[in-house]
């Protein structure tokens, strides 16, 4: 696991949501169709409600609902919205160049 | 204030505990409901904000959350920590909380639809862990730049405070001013409770805050532009021109402190409370008599309070110690404090602001002003200016002692004119030119309520104070200096010399009664040698008359005897 979590390949994710609302549900499942298209094996998401957890707002910066967090790689990106445009999730966590290699 | 009882009723008010404000606002902010503060940048709504909060959870029992846009909360709390407050601690009671929300456009990417209920939920969380009735919210307009969706973002502003209204919290949203409205993106479309504009005007480099309710929505407010102070005491707002003109009335008499000047005015002084206006050209010894009324006052026991706007505290001391005042003894004893100023350091507003702080927090009997002359500046507002000073001191009841310095000799002059309505007792210090010297005289013009004296008065300023020379009016008027001197002696020889005549008569009659009397001896004395002679030659010719007899008888016994 140690080993997993310096790989720079390795994706840490967070996704803040605010009940189940719409939006929420939307982002959960765009975000987790683009990790299994993309990133099969060396991801890890982590949804965290904030109606559950309220601290966690203020700790992380949350503001927007839904928040997408990429905890690793560094450096931290935050996106904000219910992620329906995929290719500009691929971008925003720096997967495109990646995914496709030779 | 006379405030409306009705309507503080019928709107429950949150106190800032900001000096003035809560005057202002006859309570202070809408419970409940959010208000705007909004200004330029540096004209302190943070500050404004922040004491709302310190006094809420200090003096009120309100705790208060304080979310920042813009400070990260370890610089507030240092920046807040000058002015006396400590946040940690009462962050570490459990009376505030301070949340940092960090907006960082480059961290964020937008990718589809959302909201900000993440900032509902640190402001609902903050809210609910400490039971906070008061929120700031401090500057939410840097949320615009941080979202390119506008239109979300409004409608979801418009949610938050519609959310902070049902969650019956106290709230305070801060603004950065715009450009033809008073907030740069328009919040006060959202915010329509209570909206509070501070100014920062800078005027002949000059610079002046100022505050203004602009809107209170089912609440009287006064309407005017009201000063205010950043200072190490905070906050302070000052209602002044609701000081209304039903100030104390006193029949006590006050000694003007030169005995003279005191037998000039009926009553032999002046009332207290009143206010005296003292005017003169230059080196007519003003700055000396307002030493002699402070001097007198302190040694009755009164507090007095000296603002020199020319002279610094020590120079004052100094020069009057050559008249043989010593204040400095009136300064240790605490019943005299100086507050020395420049008049260009502070607007005029500001300079009223600081007086009426100072007042209030020494309480004075008696206040000099030395001079009012050194304020400079549009006429209307300096008029506006003193004539609001004048009514800060006869509201409380302080005897106002005003020095103001003519530009020439002549009898009135521009300011003289617009204060001399509002003055109860003037008195003007004049130098008279004549035979190549100057002379100080001066006269009571007014004096309210009192009969006073209609002559000019030549005074000296000695090492002993301010001397009054006894009246002398010649055939061409009053004359004072050498003049006076001078007509005084050609009196007194005119008088040596009828002295002189007279006596020279009285010598020549007693010389002529002594001649008289010589004479009249002399007269006796031969009268009586006269009487003498005669008693002698009638005793003679007695005697004669009788040997004649006794001849004759002898004569006829002869002849009987031989007949």
């Amino acid at each position: 696991m140690t080993d997993v979590e310096f790989d720079p390949e390795y994706y840490q994710l967070r996704l803040y949501v605010a009940g189940q609302t719409a939006k929420s549900l939307a982002a959960v499942t765009n975000l987790r169709r683009v990790c299994e298209e993309h990133l099969a094996g060396r991801y890890e998401i982590s949804v965290i409600d904030l109606l559950q957890n309220p601290q966690m707002a203020a700790s992380d910066q949350i503001l927007a609902i839904p928040t997408l967090v990429r905890r690793l790689p560094e450096p931290l990106k935050r996106i904000i919205g219910d992620l329906s445009n995929l290719q500009k999730v691929l971008v925003g966590l720096d997967i495109s160049p990646r995914s496709a290699p030779p | 204030m006379p405030a409306d009882a009705t309507t503080t009723l019928s709107l429950p008010k949150s106190p800032t505990g900001i000096d003035g404000f809560d005057d202002i606002t006859l309570g202070g902010l809408p419970t409940g409901r959010p208000s705007l503060v909004c200004g330029a940048a540096g004209c302190g709504k943070t500050l404004f904000a922040t004491t709302f909060l310190v006094n809420g959870a200090t003096l009120y029992d309100e705790p208060g959350v304080f979310i920042s846009f813009e400070e990260r909360a370890g610089d507030l709390v240092a920046n807040v920590a000058s002015l006396g407050f400590d946040l940690e601690q009462l962050i570490a009671n459990r009376k505030l909380a301070i949340d940092h929300v960090r907006v960082e456009r480059s961290e964020i990417e937008e990718n589809g639809e959302y909201d900000l209920e993440g900032l509902f939920i640190r402001i609902g969380f903050a809210v609910d862990q400490i039971g906070a009735k008061r929120v700031v919210l401090d500057t939410i307009e840097t949320l615009f730049a941080g979202f390119t969706d506008q239109s979300i973002l409004r409608a979801e502003l418009r949610r938050l405070f519609g959310w902070l209204k049902d969650r019956g919290l106290t709230t305070i949203i801060t603004g950065e001013r715009g450009d033809g409205q008073l907030t740069r993106q328009g919040l006060e479309e959202y915010v329509s409770d209570c909206v509070i504009l501070l100014d920062n005007r800078v005027l002949d480099q000059i610079t002046t805050r100022r505050l203004r309710v602009v809107k209170y929505r089912g609440s009287a407010h006064g309407t005017n532009e009201y000063p205010f102070l950043i200072d190490r005491d905070g906050i302070t707002v000052l209602p002044l021109t609701s000081s209304g003109r039903d100030g104390r009335v006193s029949g006590e008499i006050v000694s003007t402190g030169i005995p003279g000047v005191d037998a000039m005015l009926g009553r032999g002084g002046f009332f207290h409370g009143s206010s005296v206006l003292l005017s003169g050209v230059a080196g007519t010894g003003k700055t000396t008599f307002a030493a002699q009324f402070v001097d007198a006052a302190c040694r009755r026991g009164e507090r007095c309070m000296f603002f020199a706007f020319e002279e610094s505290a020590a120079e004052i001391c100094r020069n009057a110690l050559s008249v043989g005042l010593d204040l400095t003894q009136h300064i240790t004893s605490g019943l005299l404090r100086f507050e020395a100023a420049r008049p260009n350091l502070y607007g005029l507003e500001m300079h009223l602001a600081r007086m009426h702080r100072d007042l209030d927090a020494f309480k004075p009997d008696a206040v000099v002003i030395d001079p009012i002359s050194a304020f400079r500046g549009p006429i209307t507002e300096v008029h506006a200016t003193l004539l609001r000073m004048i009514d800060l001191l006869k509201a409380r009841g302080i005897t106002g002692f005003c020095t103001s310095l003519s530009a020439d000799g002549s009898l009135v002059d521009g300011t003289d004119i617009g204060l001399s309505s509002l003055m109860d007792v003037w008195i003007r210090l004049t130098d008279v030119e004549a035979n190549g010297e100057r002379n100080r005289t001066l006269y009571v013009i007014k004096s309210r309520g009192m009969s006073h004296s209609n002559q000019v008065r030549e005074y000296q300023i000695t090492n002993y104070g301010v001397a009054l020379i006894d009246v002398y009016i010649g055939a061409e008027g009053v004359l004072t200096g050498s003049a006076r001197l001078a007509q005084e002696a050609r009196e007194k020889a005119a008088s040596r010399r009828r002295q002189q005549a007279i006596d020279r008569r009285r010598r020549e009659i007693a010389r002529r009664r002594a001649t008289i009397e010589r004479q009249i001896a002399e007269l006796r004395a031969s009268l009586q040698l006269e009487e003498d002679d005669a008693a002698l030659l009638i005793a003679e010719d007695d005697s004669h008359e009788e040997i004649l007899i006794s001849d004759s008888a002898a004569m006829a016994v002869r002849r009987g005897a031989a007949e």
